[in-house]
């Protein structure tokens, strides 16, 4: 059993100690990594994925449970608590994705029983994060970019079962995101999304803040951030709004925006 | 001599794998000699060379298969080796016609896999995977975890017996076991004899006779809707 992951500070892009030491992670908790493009946030959570063990350039330890994690995560995937999803994960299969699902969850072999119970609750624990319903049928290498990271965190998240996920820049892909935030919250699992987005930076837990490939802090979203954050959200869905708008063909003029504002 | 034979379909990774392998060993000091086996064209000896000075190779096996090019070469490459002061040679081979298979026993198989290539290509690669020690499965940074998931499954599948170790060879992610396994090996013996049964290669084409269709050969031949059967005396 998992409960928590913690990762042990290194050194910067110019060898300088990391100057946050150590952050501990638990379950339940949704964090996320901020900071300037090109400033290590891939870094970071690829040091995560990999349990480094100062073994990668940011000479970072990570531990699982207080502990050098075991070798056996990284042997067999079915045992590795981590699931990373990035803006380039894809799948390659050309399977149906009721057959990809039923083939996953068979090799999950405890459960062989019931797939058809799996397949459903992965299908529509990814519809409601995607626009765009993904049928069963469908092939996997045709679904959009948003129904594929849908299903990929569905997957993880239902069939995997996996405690700890990291999502890279998944945000401009199409996923719902309050609705993905309020949901992957039913799960007690480490969620941590690198983000650019203030939408998923104020409805995480806290956010940690990497700057030339050091994580410099870590801020709390504090109480006036916590309110601040449906108001991101309502001036999220103004634009998205307006991108529908456009998208359609439609003009935008005072009538309609009056609606809206 | 510690041996180690790499095989695999063309950019899995082999070399990436290799690389990565020879950059740890020498930090150890432990020096490596590479050879590459190829059908018509490699340059890895040239580039290895240069990134980290040791001793290497590479043989052309123009009309050979390269993995019947690697019976033939192995026993002058182990004292090539040797003669440079090594303590192992690395041998990548292009295993192409998937019917043979290049390793020996008592050095380490390893068959290069990439996760990219689908779920169905452990079931189409044959005795290179089935006869190797350990499957090195590369570019798992590329796909998602179910599918890595199935990818493992499918290995087993076909070849229960075979370690199967994921890799980033670009990053040189996971490769530690890998040098564990190949130092636990003891040195080749000088008697060497190759793992698998070589395949049935007795018709007439194999001597370079051209005419298409069975009816011209003799020895085992084969129709579209039989199976292998013996033709002539
Ligand atoms: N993303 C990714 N690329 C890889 C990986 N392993 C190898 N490659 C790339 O695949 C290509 C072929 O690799 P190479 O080692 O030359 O393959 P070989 O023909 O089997 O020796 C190169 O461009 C490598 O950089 C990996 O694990 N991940
Ligand atoms: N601690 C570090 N030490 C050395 N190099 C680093 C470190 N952190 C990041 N880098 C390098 O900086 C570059 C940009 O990092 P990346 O993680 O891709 O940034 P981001 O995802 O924030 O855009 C990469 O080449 C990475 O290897
Ligand atoms: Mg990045
Ligand atoms: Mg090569
Ligand atoms: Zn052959």
């Amino acid at each position: 059993m998992v409960d928590s992951i913690t990762i042990l500070g290194g050194r910067g892009r110019d060898g300088s100690e990391e100057p946050v030491r150590v952050i501990n992670f638990k379950m339940g908790d949704i964090a996320s990594i901020v900071g300037p493009t090109g400033s290590g946030k891939t870094t970071l959570i690829n040091d995560i994925e990999l349990f480094a063990d100062a073994n990668t350039p940011s000479q970072r330890r990570i531990l699982i449970n207080g502990n050098p994690p075991s070798p056996e995560f990284r042997d067999n995937p079915a045992f590795n608590p981590i699931a990373l999803i990035t803006q380039h994960t894809t799948f390659l299969s050309d399977l149906p994705v009721g057959e990809f699902l039923t083939i996953h969850t068979k090799i999950r072999s405890e459960r062989a029983r019931n797939t058809d119970y799996f397949l459903q609750k992965t299908l529509s624990f990814a519809n409601q994060l995607t626009g765009e319903p993904i049928m069963v049928h469908s092939k996997m290498t045709e679904l959009s970019g948003g129904q594929t990271r849908a299903l990929l965190i569905a997957d993880a998240t239902i069939i995997c079962e996996t405690p700890i996920i990291l999502l890279d820049e998944v945000e401009n892909a199409g996923i719902h995101r309050n609705k993905a935030i309020e949901l992957l919250r039913e799960y007690k699992k480490i969620f941590i999304f690198v983000t650019h987005d203030p939408r998923i930076a104020l409805l995480s837990d806290y956010r940690i803040v990497v700057k030339e490939g050091a994580i410099s802090k870590v801020l709390f979203t504090d109480e006036y951030e916590h309110k601040f954050a449906q108001k991101v959200s309502k001036l999220d869905d103004i634009l998205s709004e307006l991108r529908n708008r456009i998208r359609v063909g439609e003009r935008i003029t005072n009538d309609c925006l009056a609606g809206i504002l | 001599m510690k041996l180690a034979i790499c095989a695999g379909p063309a950019t899995t990774g082999k070399t990436s794998v290799l690389r990565h392998m020879i950059k740890k060993l020498l930090k150890e000091n432990i020096m490596v000699a590479y050879l590459k086996i190829d059908v018509q064209y490699a340059e890895e000896d040239i580039l290895l060379q240069k990134e980290f000075g040791i001793p290497t190779k590479k043989i052309y096996s123009g009309e050979l298969c390269p993995d019947h090019c690697n019976v033939m070469v192995l026993g002058d490459g182990l004292k090539w080796a040797k003669k440079n002061n090594c303590e192992m040679l690395f041998v990548e081979t292009a295993g192409l016609c998937l019917r043979c298979s290049p390793y020996v026993d008592g050095g380490l198989g390893l068959v290069v896999l990439e996760a990219t290539s689908g779920m169905n290509l452990p079931l189409k690669v044959g005795p290179m995977l089935s006869l190797a020690d350990t499957a090195v499965v590369t570019k798992i940074d590329r796909i998602s975890q179910a599918e890595r998931e199935v990818f493992r499954a499918r290995i087993q599948e076909v070849a229960p017996n075979v370690k199967i170790r994921e890799v980033n060879a670009l990053h040189g992610i996971g490769i530690d076991p890998l040098l564990t396994q190949v130092k636990q090996f003891m040195d080749v013996p000088t008697n060497m004899f190759l793992r698998g049964n070589p395949p049935v290669g007795t018709c007439t084409i194999c001597v370079g006779k051209k005419e298409v269709g069975w009816q011209s050969h003799f020895g085992v031949v084969r129709a579209l809707d039989n199976q292998n059967f013996y033709r002539g005396e």
